[in-house]
């Protein structure tokens, strides 16, 4: 077995999912960066300042003054053929709101990094995706991560992806607040030359340029403006077909972290299959460790990219599963958690459906350990055996019993 | 400096907004962008906000325009225009000039953030606000440039009861490279300017005074008298700013630097207002309101074009 | 133009090319259509550098030919023309 620290070129850090955002942000050659402060996020940004005046990045760092100038100047440097990032968090991400659509629809493959934080009032800086769930409409991809290597490695294969003449779409590269923004992890980052070898620099699909001039985005009647639409959803349909693909390509090139929809633990022979994202799907893994010893063969998959939605997979999952527990770290107000809600809607096609019990937990990072995930578990057994189901139970509300 | 040697020979052939276009007839914005583009030539990238010009373009899959052009949110125009920026930078392409062209209201209202921080940045842009003095394309209503005593669609009884913003003097005090205010009524000046402004780095603000047949409510005919009698009234005086070695100095231009020198030239502001729908019926107060504030900020700023 | 028929027909975005005519033959707005008199008219060209529409060419005497396919009718060019060399005629009377 390979030796992977002695190799030359390698280096092997110990750093916050913040800091292996901003070596990924170096590694792939970025051009252009407009970014703005927001708590957690601002060590992504601080650190890429500190790359691009020691020389370490050749870049253009353009200090906004504003979440939505971040993600405008971004589309303003794609549309002129650069290589673009930014970063944000809740608020910031909620400002640019319009912008992004601009960009899915302006068909730029911008990548930004979202430190998933939760939303006020009352001002709150922890984890949950009410940020980035809210922006699932719009065309972007979007990747959650678990760890840190699976930030950095993320962020390198958005721009491989997105930069694809077949797909030419932003990706939204998601890690929680705290648990993975500032906690120091292990991850090795390739020697650039192989990075480059892997990823060429970026030719944009259309550009602005005198010597051909054209005009991006002026007026489309409703007779158009549906097909540039539909045009959106094929390019996010050949997502399914492409993310695994260069997952597979990174995975072998580098031995790192491929991208992919859905990582899996002890799903072989599951009678109960949990599904969640993040670090909670890493978490649960003892869950399921434990329940296996006290005799419930339970599974686990982590949904990995949330957009497109994985249909496929979690329908292949849902086979021969009896139960299927959803956790989600959101909450649309008026219905339920997201991934429940989408996780329902792709079964819906299927003849036998497991029965799911579905939990809003974590909210405004709220703590959700792998006893917690334990408990709710073993509750959705208890309801299924009094044969109910029930959907979006929030757990932990204090006063609030499950009954 | 601008000087009136510019002349009809000077200003190229070539047609950058070409003919077909859907601005109103008569419309200053159009006349203004005309020449502009004339005078930046093709080495140019256009970011449009929302704005009449928006709609000028024509629709998808035409556009009037015959330089690369970008439309962009409302608010966003400099940002983009900082963006593209620096994209071209990055690219090692330095001739092309990055040209935000707003209305009033994305540049003194919703815009005027994202202008100011690229100001404050001195990203290399320049910027012209095409200043018809409302929301014109949304039907005419009131922005922050709006005049006093003006009536627009939300102030269509009693007329605006505020002065409008001084953004080139907010622009002045930002320190950029360039400033300068202009109207196509005084052609070969905005020409003069725009060109100057080209060849400057940094952020260079240029305010163009668009009148508005609709908006102002003139015959379509009249655009070019209004803007000459903004000028002539001190409503909208003609001025650059720029910097000598480490100060900025304020030079007057055009008409306005005439004026100056010989007081009685300047008209009274009610021959301006006799020729606008929008300050028809406005009482006397407000006249005498109107006329005040044209006289002080005249004098201010001959003061200052003094320094 | 390519014939817009299926959606494989469209641009990856909204992407227009420069076009005489972006909206059509906007000469059918006019209400009256300015009628220059040569004899007058000196070639100081004021008319082709105000008209919002360029709608207006110089000629090789430097004089303007007005583009009827084009003009609005906006009247501009007559009311600032030094020498009143160009008339504003009511459309169908000519």
């Amino acid at each position: 077995m390979t030796v992977v620290l002695a190799e030359k070129g390698w280096r092997s850090l110990m750093v916050t999912g913040n800091h292996a955002a901003a070596w990924a942000v170096r590694v792939a050659r970025v051009q252009v960066i407009a970014a703005y402060p927001i708590t957690p996020q601002t060590t992504i940004v601080e650190k890429i300042a500190e790359f691009v005046e020691k020389g370490e990045l050749k870049a253009h760092y353009i200090r906004v003054e504003s979440e939505h100038s971040a993600m405008t100047a971004c589309i303003g440097a794609s549309a002129v053929g650069a290589r673009t990032f930014t970063a944000t968090s809740a608020h910031g991400l909620a400002l640019m709101h319009e912008c992004l659509w601009w960009a899915a629809g302006a068909r730029l493959p911008i990548v930004m990094a979202v430190v998933n934080r939760a939303m006020g009032p009352g001002w709150n800086i922890w984890t949950d995706y009410g940020d980035t769930m809210a922006q699932r409409d719009l065309g972007w991809i979007q990747v959650y991560c678990s760890d840190n290597q699976e930030v950095f490695d993320s962020i390198i294969q958005a721009y491989k992806l997105c930069e694809d003449h077949r797909v030419m779409l932003p990706c939204m590269v998601d890690l929680e607040a705290f648990i993975l923004s500032h906690t120091y992890m292990p991850v090795r980052v390739p020697p650039q030359d192989e990075v480059d070898d892997w990823l060429p620099p970026y030719e944009p699909a259309w550009v602005l340029d005198p010597e051909e001039p054209i005009t991006h985005g002026n007026l489309v009647f409703p007779a158009h403006y549906m097909e540039f639409r539909y045009l959106v959803k094929e390019a996010m349909d050949r997502v399914k077909e492409l993310l695994p693909k260069v997952g597979e390509d990174y995975r072998r090139r580098f031995g790192l972290t491929g991208l992919d929809f859905v990582e899996t633990y002890r799903c072989e022979d599951a009678e109960l299959l949990l599904l969640t994202m993040g670090t909670m799907g890493v978490e649960a893994r003892i869950t399921v460790d434990r329940l296996r010893e006290r005799g419930l063969r339970v599974g686990l998959a982590r949904v990995r990219v949330f957009r497109p939605f994985p249909v496929e997979y979690v329908r292949r999952l849902a086979e021969g599963v009896e139960q299927m527990v959803i956790i989600d770290r959101h909450i649309s107000y008026g219905a339920e958690g997201a991934l429940a809600m989408e996780t329902k809607w792709a079964l819906c096609a299927l003849e036998e459906r497991p029965l799911i019990t579905s939990f809003v937990a974590g909210i405004g990072g709220r703590d959700v350990t792998y006893k917690d995930m334990e408990r709710m578990v073993l509750k959705a057994r208890e309801w299924m055996e009094r044969g109910e189901a029930r959907e979006g139970v929030w757990y932990g509300v204090k006063g609030l019993e499950l009954g | 400096m601008s000087s009136g040697r510019l002349t009809v020979k000077d200003l190229s052939r070539e047609e950058y907004l070409l003919p077909g276009h859907a601005a109103c007839a008569g419309c200053g914005a159009a006349i203004a962008l005309k020449l502009t583009l004339k005078a930046l030539g093709r080495r140019t990238i256009m970011v449009v906000p929302a704005c009449c010009t928006s709609i000028i373009q024509g629709p998808w899959p035409k556009t009037a325009v015959a330089v690369p052009l970008m439309n962009i949110m409302f608010e966003a125009a400099a940002a983009c225009a900082s963006g593209i920026a620096a994209g071209l930078k990055a690219k090692g392409i330095e001739d092309i000039t990055v040209l935000a062209w707003a209305g009033d209201g994305g540049t003194y209202d919703i815009g005027i953030q994202a202008l100011s921080g690229a100001a404050e940045r001195g990203d290399d842009i320049l910027y012209i606000c095409y200043n018809n003095q409302a929301y014109m394309n949304t039907g005419i209503q009131r922005s922050g440039a709006t005049p006093y005593g003006a009536r627009t669609t939300t102030t269509p009884i009693l007329g605006k009861r505020e002065h409008q913003k001084n953004m080139p003097m907010i622009m002045v005090a930002h320190g950029i490279s360039y400033v300068a205010t202009a109207t196509p009524a005084y052609p070969f000046d905005l020409v003069e300017k725009v060109r100057k402004a080209r060849d400057i780095e940094g952020t260079r603000y240029i305010e163009i005074l668009a009148p508005c047949p609709p908006g102002w409510r003139f015959p379509a005919n009249k655009t070019i008298e209004v803007g000459k009698l903004a000028v002539m009234s001190c409503a909208f005086p003609l001025w650059e700013c720029f910097w000598e070695g480490n100060r900025q100095v304020i030079r007057l231009t055009g008409p306005s630097a005439r004026i100056a020198k010989v007081p009685k030239l300047k008209k009274p502001v009610e021959q301006y207002l006799a020729l606008q729908g929008r300050f028809a019926g406005m009482s006397e107060e407000d006249v005498k309101a109107l006329q005040e504030w044209i006289d002080r900020s005249w004098e201010h700023l001959v003061k200052m074009a003094e320094l | 133009m390519a014939a817009l028929r299926t959606y494989r027909d469209w641009p990856i975005a909204p992407i227009s090319k420069p076009s005489l005519g972006a909206l059509g033959l906007t000469g059918s707005w006019r209400t009256f259509r300015p009628v220059v008199d040569r004899e007058k008219c000196v070639g100081c060209l004021l008319c082709w550098v105000y008209c919002p529409d360029a709608a207006i060419e110089p000629d090789e005497e430097n004089k303007p030919v007005i583009n009827y396919d084009y003009c609005k009718g906006c009247g501009i060019c007559a009311n600032e023309c030094p020498r009143k060399a160009i008339e504003m005629v009511r459309e169908g009377e000519m």
